[in-house]
């Protein structure tokens, strides 16, 4: 076997980040507690360099390096970049939330960190085997952090639920990797799929291998009946650990669904999309229907995120460019505004409060005008008002499905989108009519204040803008 | 060159924002200087632009300038089309707007919306540079639509007071009829040409001149005149042309530069810029034009009319500038595009300044806008009467002054015009000349000349306006008299609008006027010798008669001839007839939607109910997640042999 | 001679009897790491009896990774099942459910 260095080139955002992590792991541990800003900086800065590899490295052109493992395409470019752009903003709230609950330890950065790696190794795998062993580095992490309050009662019990339920999706993705690896004897995507190609597509073996995939998958997005893990693990973790599950890990999952069934097993097309529509339309309808009856709003976002997941499934169910276009112009959407409400939970959370209930959000208007504007922007792109991004996500989503003719689908995904428009309206009916029970005066710092701000406005601007950002989803699929 | 046409653009709105969001922090210098340097800019720049297309040839822009975004193959896009058509527009908003700035910093010095007032005009500009600077509908539409935004805003400028609500809802409502039409016209163009580009939609229009569309059963109709139509009643609500004027009087609610601004001077020529820019889709469409031809010529004159019996100073200016769009629309439907835009060039400096000046006696008069309490102001606000009088004389069409070149144009392209309701035009037309020299000698005889003002109180507090007044007065009079001389000859008659403008060899009656010019001077001969220099002197000697030098009659007549002074006074009923027929029917119609389908059927049925419904399965659904893990996974399980069984064929 | 179906059937029964140990049991967490640990080894049975049937080491050098990733796996469980021992003095499935709607 010939090893050549300039094989690493594509692969330096990983290595680079890898490095960083564990240096950043043994500089930890070398700090005491008043140094503890160090961590946090210098994990800012490797992502802030990462981006800045990743861009130095991308081209438009494919490259497949170890022996068909890794691969770096303009889709894995642009999704790294934007997980490392969201993780960025998250780790600003959350360091604004450990300072605030006096949880600010290394190990939170650390695992975060290991997380993205993960998910940096599962938007660029070329096998089976890469993008388990990206899936697991990315879950693992999660399931520590959301033990990361070792005193939460509720911390451990989502930790415990999401843990076990996320070891039974791995079992099964496993499973069904076995069987494709069994009926086509090749783990790399490429292989799998010519040899697909010459076997035709009624092997039963592949079918069945399928649904395990699908359904390891399911379970990764959050799709019903595989969304049990969320509310519960939103709920019970701590706001910056939910946020950050809630965020970029919905972009890793994208490009778990792409890689797997278009680039490896795009021959089972008609059968993955009849698994889709399943999940896509159960998600829709649970999501949006339990969100109502939430008063935790970490829960109500955990039932709005399966809903969202139903769209972004649309999207790759469709089959085709414009379909994967509209879902990934929709994960990233979503992660944008994922990120930017869970940020505005921390903001207003205190020592000893979690701003958690629905109705600590009553009369938000009078207590911080500006920052409920920014809850608003979140809520109607959440929704899918014009002119925010939210609403051109779901537009492009339902353009691409019905231009392939499932437009019964589009409709159900229309219908529920109209009751979920409910209870996101709720929320932003709760912040300007009604009066505060709390008027404790808001208080964050100023970097939290900045990065919220420019986040919410992004919603509008991308929203008024969203040519830049689909030129990007385009680009990855052209 | 595309820096210079962002430019252009975006001065104004940066101002409008620095003026309008820090408003307490820069304060009201602050906020003027912030509006005023954004117009100056754009301003400066236009002129840049006209003079590179006069002396350096340049050529016609038209860039993409932002896609914002492509689906179906239908491009939503910003851009820029910059030909000699916009460049003109250009000048004219900008200048008129620049003028109106500089006036505002006196007539609204004491006023508590200063900055917001700055702020509006400036965001005006920018929407109606975006309009005309539009190179495709969905701008168009955008800028068509912010300029009826703004208006609304201003018209309610003062929105404690009850009439200012009023019509400024007045004004909303009317051109929400017109925009119907219009964007259902965008909507045809958009379904048959499957293009929103003008130049793609030009190129196309010939080959789809002959199409005949069904709408309701098997009738057929002409695509083209469906469009056009479509497209002019959105003008129709722009440009207030007959049945939709009524919201522009009304209009007269908000302050006073911007009737002159935006009422005069600019968004309401929006409907017959629009016109010209589409004439090559208007040309196919004989039907399309008469129908133009007819509403225009219906408005010049009988609007004129009422102008004549109003005793407001500046509604008296409103119904003179509804005359005038009339012209201008007749002179679209002889295709007479050309002069259409010439004439709303000269009016727009003429009547910017006759509103103005206008405003100038209000501030004098201390808000008393009643012509009747006026009289002999020419002692104490010389300036002010001199530039109305040259305005006034633009506007009668006496020889020489601009007014003269572009109404003289429009009723000789009318004379020579052949399509069907030409002839009542060109009655109309010539009718209105004299018309619009007696309301307007008449408010300028009450005004400026014979007995003192009533209230000898407001005596005491005459005087001429400050600077900051009188500049933008002068600097408007300057192109009011001169404009035409200069310009009448290579736009109306030489190759300015070529290539620009589009008419059809057998329409082009600006052609056949051409043919007997030589030269403005001759024109100017030509003009008094003609029949409407004669209407226009018996006018004026008519206003001079009866309000200078016999008073008495006025009175007598009115009483004479009571029913039409009642008619008139009451603008024909179309204010009552709106207010009973559409107000109050569909209020009524309302009330009964409301209570019995609204209150009893949808929300008590449909929208609670369903609301209820799905409140009631929510929380029976939330319990199954009950908690425990086992049942956790046996929902994952049972997922998963659901999905074996339906996919997998054992 | 065992053929490769008798293997697929023994992964699928041991697949099925970890699924089954996870949603009967009731009491306690640790038998559903085992079942856990169960459910990656009927997985690993697949893979190496393919890799043996296909005449491919791809298939082992997998099982080498699933082993390594199933003792990370496991120790990450136990040392969450430590932190829900130390806040509720019980590791009873049936008590862990304060999360639920």
């Amino acid at each position: 076997m010939h090893f050549d260095s300039s094989t690493l080139i594509p692969v330096l955002p990983e290595i680079f980040i890898l490095t960083m992590v564990c240096l950043i792991m043994i500089i930890d541990l070398f700090l005491d507690e008043s140094q503890r800003q160090t961590t946090y900086l210098l994990t800012q800065i490797s992502l802030a360099v990462t981006i800045f590899i990743t861009l130095l490295v991308s081209s438009p052109e494919t490259q497949v390096v170890f022996d068909g493992s890794y691969i770096r395409d303009p889709m894995s470019d642009g999704l790294k970049v934007f997980i490392c752009i969201i993780s960025m903003v998250a780790f600003v709230y959350s360091k604004e939330y450990l300072l605030k609950h006096d949880q600010f330890r290394g190990d939170f950065f650390v695992l975060g960190l290991f997380a993205i790696l993960g998910m940096m190794v599962m938007v660029s795998s070329a096998s089976f085997l890469s993008i388990y062993l990206g899936l697991e580095l990315l879950s693992l992490s999660l399931y520590a952090m959301v033990a990361f309050d070792r005193d939460s009662k509720t911390g451990s019990e989502a930790a415990m639920k999401y843990f076990m339920l996320g070891a039974i999706a791995s079992g099964m993705l496993l499973y069904g990797i076995s069987m494709i690896y069994g009926a086509t004897g090749h783990i790399g995507f490429s292989e799998v799929a010519s040899a697909v190609a010459t076997s035709g597509t009624d092997n039963t073996v592949l079918v069945f291998g399928l649904v395990f995939l699908v359904i390891g998958l399911a379970f990764k997005l959050g799709a019903v009946p595989f969304h049990m893990w969320m509310p519960d693990v939103y709920h019970g973790a701590p706001t910056p650990v939910a946020m950050f599950i809630g965020s970029a890990p919905k972009l890793a999952a994208f490009a778990l669904a792409i890689r797997m069934l278009v680039d490896g097993l795009e021959g089972l097309h008609a059968d993955w999309q009849g698994m889709l529509i399943i999940l896509a339309v159960l998600s829709m309808a649970l999501g949006n229907v339990v969100a109502i009856a939430q008063t935790n709003i970490k829960r109500m976002l955990a039932y709005s995120t399966i809903s969202h997941v139903g769209f972004i499934m649309l999207g790759i169910l469709a089959g085709t460019n414009e379909g994967y276009i509209s879902s990934m112009f929709y994960a990233i959407t979503y992660g944008i505004m994922a990120v930017c409400s869970f940020g505005i939970i921390i903001a207003f959370s205190r020592k000893g409060f979690e701003a958690d209930q629905l109705d600590d959000y009553k009369g938000l208007h009078e207590r911080s005008p500006w920052f409920a504007l920014m809850m608003l922007f979140v809520m109607f792109s959440m929704a899918g008002v014009p002119p925010t991004v939210g609403f051109f996500a779901k537009l492009f989503v339902l353009d691409a499905v019905i231009s392939v003719g499932l437009t019964n689908i589009a409709l159900i995904a229309v219908f529920f989108s109209i009751i979920g428009v409910f209870y996101y309206i709720r929320i932003i009916k709760l912040m300007y009519f009604d009066k505060p029970v709390d008027d404790t005066p808001f208080e964050a710092s100023i970097d939290t204040k900045v990065v919220l701000s420019v986040n919410g406005t992004s919603l509008l601007i991308l929203g008024l803008f969203p040519a830049s950002l689909l030129s990007i989803c385009t680009a990855a699929f052209g | 060159m595309e820096t210079v046409y962002l430019t252009i653009v975006i001065a104004p709105l940066i101002g409008a924002i620095f003026a309008g969001l820090f408003r307490n922090q820069i304060g009201r210098v602050g906020a003027h200087w912030a509006a005023i340097l954004g117009v100056a800019i754009s301003c400066a720049l236009s002129f840049f632009v006209l003079k590179s297309f006069i002396y350096d040839g340049m050529l016609t822009y038209n860039e993409t300038v932002y896609t914002w975004m492509v689906t179906d193959g239908l491009r939503f896009e910003i851009g820029f089309l910059v030909d000699k058509l916009t460049a003109v527009m250009l000048v004219v908003v900008t200048f008129v707007s620049l003028m109106v700035h500089i006036y505002t910093i006196g007539y609204m010095a004491d006023d508590d919306g200063y900055q917001r007032f700055f702020s509006y005009i400036a965001l005006f500009t920018f929407s109606m540079l975006m309009l005309v600077m539009a190179n495709n509908f969905l701008q168009l539409f955008f800028g068509w639509e912010a300029v009826g935004l703004v208006s609304y805003l201003l018209i309610g400028f003062y929105f404690k007071k009850e009439t200012a609500i009023f019509a400024n809802m007045k004004a909303f409502l009317v051109n929400r009829v017109g925009d119907f039409g219009f964007i259902l016209g965008i909507a045809a163009i958009a379904m048959y040409f499957d293009s929103l580009d003008y130049a793609e939609v030009f190129a196309a229009a010939p080959q789809l001149a002959d199409t005949q569309i069904h709408i309701f059963g098997d009738e057929t109709w002409s695509l083209m005149t469906v469009i056009c139509i479509l497209l002019f009643i959105g003008a129709m609500g722009k440009s207030a042309q007959m049945p939709l004027h009524v919201w522009l009087p009304d209009s007269m609610e908000g302050p006073t530069p911007i009737s002159a601004l935006i009422h005069a001077a600019t968004m309401v020529t929006a409907g017959i810029f629009m016109v010209a820019r589409m004439s090559p889709l208007f040309e196919f469409s004989e039907t399309a034009l008469s129908f133009v031809l007819v509403i225009g010529a219906t408005t010049a004159f009988f609007t004129g009319l009422i102008g004549i019996v109003q005793n407001d100073i500046k509604r008296v200016v409103a119904y003179s500038t509804l005359s005038q769009l009339g012209y201008m629309t007749v002179a679209l439907g002889v295709s007479a595009y050309s002069a259409g835009i010439f004439h709303l060039m000269t009016h727009a400096f003429f009547k910017a300044l006759l509103f103005l000046a206008a405003g100038s006696v209000i501030m004098g008069m201390h808000h008393d806008q009643d012509i009747r309490n006026m009289g002999g102001l020419k002692k104490y606000m010389p300036i002010t009467y001199w530039t109305s009088l040259l305005g006034t004389l633009a506007l009668i069409g006496f020889p020489g002054f601009s007014g003269f070149f572009s109404k003289d144009a429009i009723i000789e392209a009318v004379r020579y015009s052949t399509i069907a309701g030409s002839s009542y035009a060109y009655f109309m037309v010539v009718a209105g000349v004299f018309v619009t020299a007696l309301y307007s000698f008449r408010m300028f005889f009450l005004v400026f000349h014979g007995e003192g003002p009533r209230d000898k109180h407001a005596i005491a507090h005459l005087h001429e306006s400050p600077k900051v007044i009188i500049w933008p007065l002068i600097l408007l009079a300057i192109p009011s008299v001169i404009i035409g001389y200069i310009t009448v000859g290579p736009m109306l008659f030489g190759d300015w609008f070529n290539g620009v403008i589009f008419v059809l060899p057998e329409h082009d009656t600006v052609a056949r006027v051409g043919e007997s010019f030589h030269g403005p001077f001759g024109f100017i001969l030509h003009g008094i010798l003609g029949l409407p220099f004669i209407l226009a002197m018996s006018g004026l000697f008519v206003a001079w008669f009866i309000y200078v030098k016999n008073p008495s009659i006025a009175d007598v007549i009115k009483s004479r001839f009571e029913v039409i002074y009642n008619l008139l006074d009451k603008k024909y009923g179309i204010d009552e007839l709106y207010q009973y027929l559409f107000a109050d029917g569909s209020r009524g119609i309302g009330k009964v939607l409301w209570t019995l389908g609204d209150k009893t059927i949808i929300d008590g049925m449909i929208v609670n109910g369903s609301a209820k419904a799905v409140e009631l399965l929510s929380g029976v659904v939330r319990h199954v997640q009950t908690g425990y893990i086992y049942h956790y996974a046996f929902a994952m399980i049972m997922g998963l042999l659901v999905m074996l069984t339906l996919f997998v064929n054992f | 001679m065992i053929a490769l179906s008798d293997f697929l059937i023994l992964s699928a029964i041991l697949f099925s009897l970890s699924i089954a140990g996870i949603f009967i049991n009731r009491k306690n967490i640790i038998i559903l790491l085992m079942c856990v640990e169960l459910m990656l080894l009927a997985v690993n049975i697949n893979f190496i009896a393919f890799s043996h049937f296909l005449g491919d080491t791809v298939g082992q050098v997998f099982v080498f990774f699933i082993l390594t990733v199933a003792a990370a796996e496991a120790a990450i469980g136990l040392a969450i099942l430590i932190v829900v021992f130390r806040n509720r003095r019980t590791i009873d499935v049936e008590e862990l459910n304060t999360l639920n709607g």
